[in-house]
């Protein structure tokens, strides 16, 4: 079909990117993969419930395979014991994948400034949004849902992200 | 006033604690824990010594037992002959203090893991020391021996070996759970916790009394409000002090609550393994609502730190009673609904009946508290044993199964919501006016216009946060009834305004310990819904 006789197709056919198109699709079917393991996993079910009711911003399809999934939630404390499972958890999912380190401890191990929890999980896995709050209120995890919505808009669809990360459990 | 704790050499523990739980009739292992008396102004004899705490089979007294520590390398005899729940107590000590145990099964590390060096709750290991972890353990060490006991064999046969957990849908925060299949049924299990050890203990040692309070909000986070108050007890009565009746009204209420709260999300969570999502909505809901209640009166929803040690920061708002009676009506109405599709649901009931079995004589050899006691026909509640805060005075039953299966389990905390509703609807009815807090300086902050209007109010103001709250030098034990159980908390002070040394006996970490054993032979599906109604909170179980 000869495209640049536009008149032959009107107004069936609208031209953009193909980041624009994909990205679009990708904004609204986010399947999370929740690492809950404390209090902020508490405050995710919440989250999930009906009151707040995740599935309003297309994330309500949790996944409990990170096979399956694209955004991984890390909600509570994580020990240096826990490490290692969280870092082959997230190696696990498939690209394109954001991470949202949900509360104080996840972000920077909160007031356990002590020798079992690891002093915020950006040492082992790259993070997109940090929530605080301890643990953080269901609007606070919502909105970090949200934020990356507008970030992933913004990235380019086919790249892989995070290339240049170096975890302190990624091998030297 | 300070428990006194009889002292007796290590050469007799093991005769000494027979003859307690076969003659005198402690038949409850509470907690083994230790001491390391490496800060101390005027040490005893030895550098550790254990603790060993025990209940009465009256469930009223509770008798400590300290043991000096020779050599820690060659440690005491250990226990787990008599007491089941001896086993994993003894391991957490090996693991946090490095104390061996003489004859233990299997004596290795339970909340830290494989890779960790050194002993973190000794005195000389630095708090903010971690070190990092790059392998799992197999657990094959666990199952083997296990396997071996049944005649079976890993290469031999159909045998599937599955680790359910430590991130599992199902597992309600992350325990793992290596088990040997034959077909569906599992033939042995082996479970590991510690993924959730937050360093509770280290952290305490490190804070004064009123700090602890956050702290102890995140041990059994489904009712945080509750261990404030099992805390601040504790504490108050190694002080010797009463809270005024306004004060201990509070506590009752919001406590209650709170018991509600944390059986709302257990059999929420419990049921929506189940498959049962419209029940989790039912039950789930109403818990929204009283956060609602929660956030208004204490600024946060979920992690409240409402208490203080001699009272709490501030007194209920205006027209809380109506928003209280709101929340219990619409509890009511969940419990109701759920209750209509689950009592005469025969899915429900065939799933639950019969399932993972704990007799009486076996829970207590496992030092179940709690509804998971009561299930098994254990008419063990601190609340009607040994009432505190008046409890005696109030209106309501004990709730107790016959079983002691997974259904007893689920339905006894059904009805004990019911019965801390009752107990919430009369305490509004008699709460009186007047202070809700103990009137004494070194316990309770000034009022802020004296802070900030003269010299003593602010000075009084520092002296409390700067050194905190001075508890007098002792050793303690208060337990307390908590949503889980009995939740206890060991309490050694120097007199200073920090903690020697606190230790939490979690009721979580003495069910999971029975995990594993009860959930054999039975299928995989029904060792979901078990671990669902023992209701762990990796928070308490972990510290």
């Amino acid at each position: 079909m000869d495209v640049s006789n536009t008149h032959l197709l009107d107004e069936a056919v609208v031209t953009t990117t193909i980041d624009a198109v994909i990205n679009w699709g990708r904004e609204a079917s986010l399947w999370p993969f929740v690492f809950g393991t404390a209090c902020c996993a508490i405050e995710f079910m919440s989250t999930a419930a009906s009151r707040y009711d995740i599935s309003r911003f297309g994330a309500e399809v949790l996944r409990f395979s990170p096979r399956h999934a694209d955004l991984l939630v890390v909600a509570g404390t994580i020990s240096y014991k826990q490490a290692p499972i969280l870092k082959q958890i997230y190696d696990q999912m498939p690209e394109p994948k954001w991470v949202i380190a949900v509360g104080a401890c996840a972000s920077t191990g909160g007031f356990y400034d002590n020798y079992t929890t690891l002093q915020g999980i950006d040492e082992i896995v790259p993070v997109d949004v940090y929530v605080a709050g301890c643990p953080p209120r269901p609007e606070a995890i919502i909105d970090a849902i949200l934020d990356i919505q507008r970030q992933l808009k913004r990235e380019k669809c086919f790249e892989v992200r995070n290339t240049e990360f170096k975890g302190k459990l990624d091998d030297a | 006033m300070p428990n006194t704790a009889i002292v007796i050499e290590s050469s007799e523990l093991l005769q000494t604690i027979t003859h307690a739980k076969n003659s005198l009739g402690f038949t409850l292992l509470l907690d083994i824990t230790a001491i390391d008396n490496l800060n101390k102004t005027h040490p005893s004899s030895t550098r550790f010594e254990l603790v060993y705490i025990l209940r009465h089979a009256d469930f009223k007294e509770t008798l400590i037992y300290k043991v000096a520590v020779a050599d820690e390398t060659v440690g005491v005899q250990s226990i787990s002959s008599l007491f089941s729940s001896a086993d994993w107590a003894e391991r957490e000590v090996y693991d946090q203090y490095g104390i061996n145990f003489i004859n233990h099964p299997m004596l290795k590390r339970v909340l830290n893991h494989m890779q960790f060096e050194g002993h973190p709750l000794r005195k000389d290991y630095e708090i903010t020391k971690g070190q990092y972890c790059t392998n799992a353990q197999d657990l094959m060490d666990e199952m083997k021996p296990l396997l071996k006991k049944r005649n079976l064999d890993l290469n031999k046969g159909d045998l599937m070996v599955v680790n359910l957990g430590p991130s599992h849908p199902a597992s309600h925060g992350t325990i793992r759970t290596l088990v040997a299949l034959e077909g569906e049924t599992i033939v042995a299990a082996a479970t590991e916790i510690g993924y959730l050890h937050r360093g509770f203990e280290k952290s305490c040692e490190n804070h004064n009394y009123n700090q602890i309070i956050p702290y102890t909000d995140r041990l059994n986070y489904c009712s945080a409000v509750m261990n404030n108050i099992a805390f601040a007890k504790t504490v108050e009565d190694m002080m010797d002090i009463t809270l005024p009746e306004r004060g201990i009204y509070i506590r009752i209420i919001v406590g209650e609550l709170s018991r509600v709260i944390d059986h709302l999300v257990c059999l929420a969570a419990g049921l929506l393994d189940m498959g049962g999502q419209t029940n989790y909505w039912y039950l789930y809901n109403p818990r929204d609502n009283a956060y609602d209640f929660l956030s208004k009166l204490t600024g946060a929803r979920l992690t409240n730190s409402y208490m203080r040690i001699g009272g709490m920061t501030h007194d209920l708002y205006d027209g809380w009673e109506a928003d209280l009676r709101d929340v219990l009506t619409k509890i009511d109405f969940g419990i109701t609904e759920s209750l209509k599709m689950i009592a005469h649901n025969r899915i429900f009931n065939d799933r639950l009946q019969n399932i993972s079995v704990v007799s009486a004589k076996q829970a207590i050899d496992y030092c179940f508290t709690g509804p998971n006691l009561r299930a098994s026909g254990v008419a063990y509640d601190l609340r009607f044993a040994k009432p505190y805060y008046g409890y005696e005075t109030f209106d309501f039953d004990m709730v107790i199964g016959s079983v002691g299966d997974t259904y007893d389990r689920m339905m006894v905390r059904f009805d004990e919501m019911n019965e801390s509703l009752k107990i919430i609807r009369q305490a509004i009815k008699r709460i009186p006016d007047g202070e809700i807090n103990v009137n004494d300086k070194r316990i309770i902050m000034p009022a802020k216009s004296s802070v900030y209007g003269g010299i003593e109010g602010m000075m009084n103001h520092f002296m409390l946060v700067i050194e905190g709250v001075k508890v007098p030098k002792g050793e303690y034990y208060g337990a307390f009834e908590a949503a889980n159980g009995e939740l206890g908390f060991y309490i050694v002070s120097d007199g200073s305004g920090t903690p020697y040394k606190v230790k939490v006996r979690p009721p979580s970490f003495y069910h999971i310990a029975a995990y594993p054993k009860i959930i054999e032979n039975y299928q995989v599906a029904d060792a979901i819904l078990t671990l669902g109604s023992l209701n762990i909170i990796a928070g308490e179980m972990d510290r």
